[in-house]
C-alpha cells in the first residue's frame, strides 16, 4: 500500500464540562490514503466533527487530547506549536463546513474572503491573489468571476455559498479536505451538485478527503473507504464494498437497513430502536448493546476490539469472536449483497 | 442612489414631526413650572409686573404666544434670554455650544476607542484574568457619576501632581484634558460592555471558525472580522451617547467651569428663563434626531445587509 499522508492513531478526546467528562472520542485509528475519499458516518454526536476538529487542531478551549497521535506526512501535528498548525490550517490541510448560510463573513465581499485564504499561505501580488481567486470561482462553478468578486455573501444562494466556501478551502491546493457535512444544509438537487462538484475537484487536484456525513446514501456515491463511528468509537471500517455489501456490525446493519433507498415497497422505514448513550462516565461493556438486537453476554462486559474481516476491513463487536455463535445478517442487507452479486 | 430619496424625505418629515411634538409639549409643560422668571418678584409692585409682562408677551392669551413662538423659531429667533438682560438666545447659546461639542467630540472619540479596545481584549480572554479586569472596570465606570470622577481627577492631576489647570478654558487643548476624561468614562465603559458581548458572540459564529481553519491568528481575525462585525452594531448606541456629551454635562461643566451649554442650562432652570430653557431643549432633540438620522444612514451604508435596495 502506498504511504498514507494522514494516519490517525489511537487518539482520545474529551472535554470537560459541569456536568462530568464528556469522553466525546474514544481510540480512534484510522488512515487516509493520497487521493483518496473516506467517509465518516454515525448519527448525531458520534464524534465526527471532534475528529476532524482535532485533525485541524481547532478543537474547542474544554478539549483534552487524552491519548494518540495524529501523524500527517509522517509529523504528529498534536506536537505542532500554534504558529506551525496556522501554516497546515487552510494550507495542507483544508476544512469546509456544514452551514453555507453562516459560514462566511456577512461584511465582507466574497472576493476578499478567497483572496484572504490565498494570501495566508502564499507570497503574491495583489494582483496575482485576485487572478487566483477569479480561477477558484471558476473551478467551483460561480460564473462573471469578476463581478461575483465585489458581492457580499448575502446576494448568492446556499448553494453558491458553498462553493464559495469550497473556493476558500482550495485556496492553497490542500493535500487533505475536510468536508464536516457540507450537504446537510441543502436541498436535494442542490446536495447532489455539490457532490458532483466535490467529486470533479478531487480528479482534477487528487486531493484526499475526508467526509463526514449521518446520510449512507452520500456515502456511496463518493467514498473509497467508509469508518462507521458510534458512540464516540469506529465501530466498522472497510472499503465502501465491503461495508456496502458485507457489513459485520449490527450498527452498520441498522444504518443500511435505515437507508431510504433499501426499502422496498412492502417494507418500512428501518429505524435504529433507542437513542445514542451518554459519554459522561460512559457504561462498562459496549455501548451499542442496549440498542442492539444482536448482543451477547459478552456485550455487557467488555468493549469488542476491532476483529479483521479482511486486510482492509474491520469490526468492533463480539458476533466476530470465534467463540460466539453464527448470526446471519438481516434479511435485507443479505438482499443487498445477492443483487450486488448478480450484477 | 434614486432609491434613498423617498426614503431620505420620508425620515425628514418625521424628524419635523418628532420636533414639532416636542416644542408644542415643552412649550405647554414651561406654563406649569411653579414661579417666574423675575426673581425679584416679591419686592416689585404689581404695577412693575404688569410692566415686565406686557414687556415680555406674558400678558397675551397663552395659544397665541404660542403661535408666536412657532412662527419666530421657523425664522431662527428663539426670543431673548430673561436672566442675561435681554441678550438674544442665539447668540447666547451659540457662544456656548462651542466647548460642548468640543468637549463631547473628544470624550466620545477616546472613550469609544479605548473601550473598543478594552471590549476586545476582554472577549479575546473570555472569563479569564484580562476579561475579568475590563468587566469590573466596565461596571466601575458605569456605576461611578462622572462628576465623582471629575472631582478625583482634578485632586490628583491638578492639585496634586500639577500637570494640568483645575478648570476654566483659558488654556487652549490643556484645559479641555480633565474633563475630556471624566467625561469620557462613561462611552468608555458602555462601549467597552457592548464590544465584549458583541465580539463574544461574534467569535464563537461559524464565519469566524472559518478564518481559523483559513489559518489566520486569533489577533487578525479578531481586527478583520471580529471587530468589523461586532463594531456595527455599536454604531446605534454611539450616536444617542454623542449627543447626550455634545450637549454637556451639566455638572462637569460646572467643576470645571467650563462656559458649555451644559453650565448655561443649570443656570436657566434655577433662574426660570423660560426661553432658554427651551431653546436648549429644543437643540437637544434637534441634535438627537438628527444623529440618530445620521446613524440610520450611516448603518446602511456600512452594514452591506441592511441597503435601502434590501427592503422590498
Ligand atoms: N465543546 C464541547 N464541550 C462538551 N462536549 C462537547 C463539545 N464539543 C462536542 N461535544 C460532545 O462530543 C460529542 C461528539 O460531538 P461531535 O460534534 O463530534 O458529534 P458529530 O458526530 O459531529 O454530530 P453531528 O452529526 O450532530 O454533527 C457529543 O456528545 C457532543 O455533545
Ligand atoms: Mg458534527
Amino acid at each position: 500500500m502506498i504511504e498514507a499522508i494522514l494516519r490517525v492513531n489511537h487518539l482520545s478526546v474529551s472535554f470537560d464540562t459541569y456536568a462530568g467528562t464528556v469522553r466525546a472520542v474514544r481510540d480512534i485509528s484510522f488512515d487516509l490514503g493520497p487521493g483518496e475519499t473516506l467517509a465518516l458516518v454515525g448519527e448525531s454526536g458520534c464524534g465526527k466533527s471532534v475528529t476532524c476538529r482535532s485533525v485541524m487542531g481547532l478543537l474547542a478551549r474544554n478539549a483534552r487530547v487524552e491519548a494518540g497521535e495524529i501523524l500527517f506526512q509522517g509529523e504528529d501535528l498534536l506536537k505542532k506549536s500554534n504558529r506551525e498548525m496556522r501554516a497546515i490550517r487552510g494550507g495542507k490541510i483544508a476544512m469546509i463546513f456544514q452551514d453555507p448560510m453562516t459560514s462566511l463573513d456577512p461584511t465582507m465581499k466574497i472576493g476578499r474572503q478567497i483572496a484572504e485564504a490565498v494570501t495566508l499561505h502564499r507570497k503574491v501580488s495583489r494582483g496575482e491573489a485576485k487572478r487566483r481567486v477569479l480561477e477558484l470561482l471558476q473551478l467551483v462553478g460561480i460564473e462573471e468571476g469578476e463581478k461575483r468578486y465585489h458581492q457580499y455573501p448575502h446576494e448568492f444562494s446556499g448553494g453558491q455559498r458553498q462553493r464559495i466556501v469550497i473556493a476558500i478551502a482550495l485556496a492553497a491546493d490542500p493535500r487533505i479536505l475536510i468536508a464536516d457535512e457540507p450537504t446537510t444544509a441543502l436541498d436535494v438537487t442542490m446536495q447532489a451538485q455539490i457532490l458532483d462538484l466535490m467529486k470533479d475537484i478531487q480528479r482534477k487536484t487528487g486531493t484526499s478527503v475526508i467526509f463526514i456525513t449521518h446520510d449512507l446514501g452520500v456515502v456511496a456515491n463518493v467514498a473509497d473507504r467508509v469508518a462507521v463511528m458510534y458512540a464516540g468509537r469506529i465501530v466498522e471500517i472497510g472499503t465502501a464494498d465491503e461495508v456496502f455489501y458485507d457489513p459485520r456490525h449490527p450498527y452498520t446493519w441498522g444504518l443500511l437497513a435505515s437507508m431510504p433507498t433499501l426499502a422496498t415497497e412492502d417494507e418500512k422505514l428501518y429505524a435504529i430502536p433507542g437513542t445514542p448513550p451518554t459519554l459522561i462516565d460512559p457504561q462498562p461493556g459496549d455501548l451499542f448493546a442496549p440498542r442492539n438486537p444482536y448482543a451477547l453476554e459478552a456485550d455487557k462486559i467488555a468493549e469488542p476490539p476491532l476483529f479483521p474481516v479482511s486486510g482492509t476491513h474491520f469490526a468492533a463487536t463480539w458476533l466476530l469472536d470465534p467463540r460466539a455463535p453464527k448470526i446471519d445478517p438481516p434479511e435485507a442487507i443479505r438482499r443487498r449483497a445477492r443483487e450486488r452479486g448478480s450484477l | 442612489m434614486n432609491r434613498w430619496i423617498p426614503y431620505i424625505a420620508k425620515r425628514l418629515f418625521y424628524m419635523a414631526l418628532t420636533l414639532f411634538i416636542i416644542i408644542t409639549a415643552t412649550f405647554f409643560l414651561m406654563n406649569f413650572l411653579p414661579g417666574t422668571p423675575f426673581n425679584n418678584q416679591d419686592r416689585l409692585s404689581a404695577s412693575q409686573l404688569e410692566m415686565l409682562n406686557k414687556k415680555y408677551g406674558f400678558d397675551q392669551p397663552l395659544f397665541s404666544r404660542y403661535l408666536n413662538y412657532l412662527g419666530n423659531i421657523l425664522h431662527g429667533d428663539f426670543g431673548i434670554s430673561l436672566q442675561f438682560s435681554d441678550q438674544k438666545i442665539t447668540t447666547l447659546l451659540g457662544q456656548r455650544m462651542g466647548p460642548s461639542i468640543q468637549l463631547g467630540l473628544q470624550a466620545v472619540l477616546f472613550g469609544t476607542v479605548v473601550g473598543v479596545f478594552l471590549g476586545m481584549i476582554a472577549a479575546m480572554h473570555q472569563n479569564r484574568g484580562l476579561d475579568v479586569f475590563c468587566s469590573l472596570f466596565a461596571i466601575t465606570g458605569r456605576s461611578v457619576p462622572n462628576f465623582v470622577v471629575a472631582v478625583l481627577l482634578q485632586y490628583l492631576f491638578a492639585i496634586t501632581l500639577k500637570w494640568l489647570p483645575i478648570g476654566l478654558w483659558d488654556e487652549g487643548f490643556r484645559s479641555t484634558i480633565l474633563p475630556t476624561l471624566a467625561l469620557s468614562i462613561s462611552p468608555m465603559a458602555e462601549s467597552c460592555r457592548f464590544i465584549r458581548t458583541e465580539m463574544v458572540e461574534v467569535l464563537s459564529s461559524d464565519y469566524i471558525e472559518l478564518a481559523r481553519a483559513k489559518g489566520m491568528s486569533e489577533i487578525r481575525i479578531a481586527f478583520s472580522h471580529g471587530l468589523r462585525n461586532a463594531l456595527i452594531p455599536l454604531i446605534t448606541v454611539l450616536g444617542p451617547m454623542t449627543v447626550s456629551l455634545m450637549t454637556g454635562s451639566l455638572v462637569v461643566e460646572n467643576i470645571f467651569a467650563v462656559p458649555g451649554i451644559g453650565e448655561q442650562f443649570t443656570k436657566s432652570i434655577l433662574s426660570n428663563d423660560y426661553y432658554t430653557i427651551m431653546a436648549v431643549t429644543i437643540l437637544f432633540s434637534a441634535l438627537l434626531v438628527t444623529v440618530i438620522f445620521l446613524t440610520d444612514i450611516l448603518y446602511q451604508l456600512i452594514d452591506p445587509r441592511v441597503r435601502v435596495e434590501g427592503q422590498a
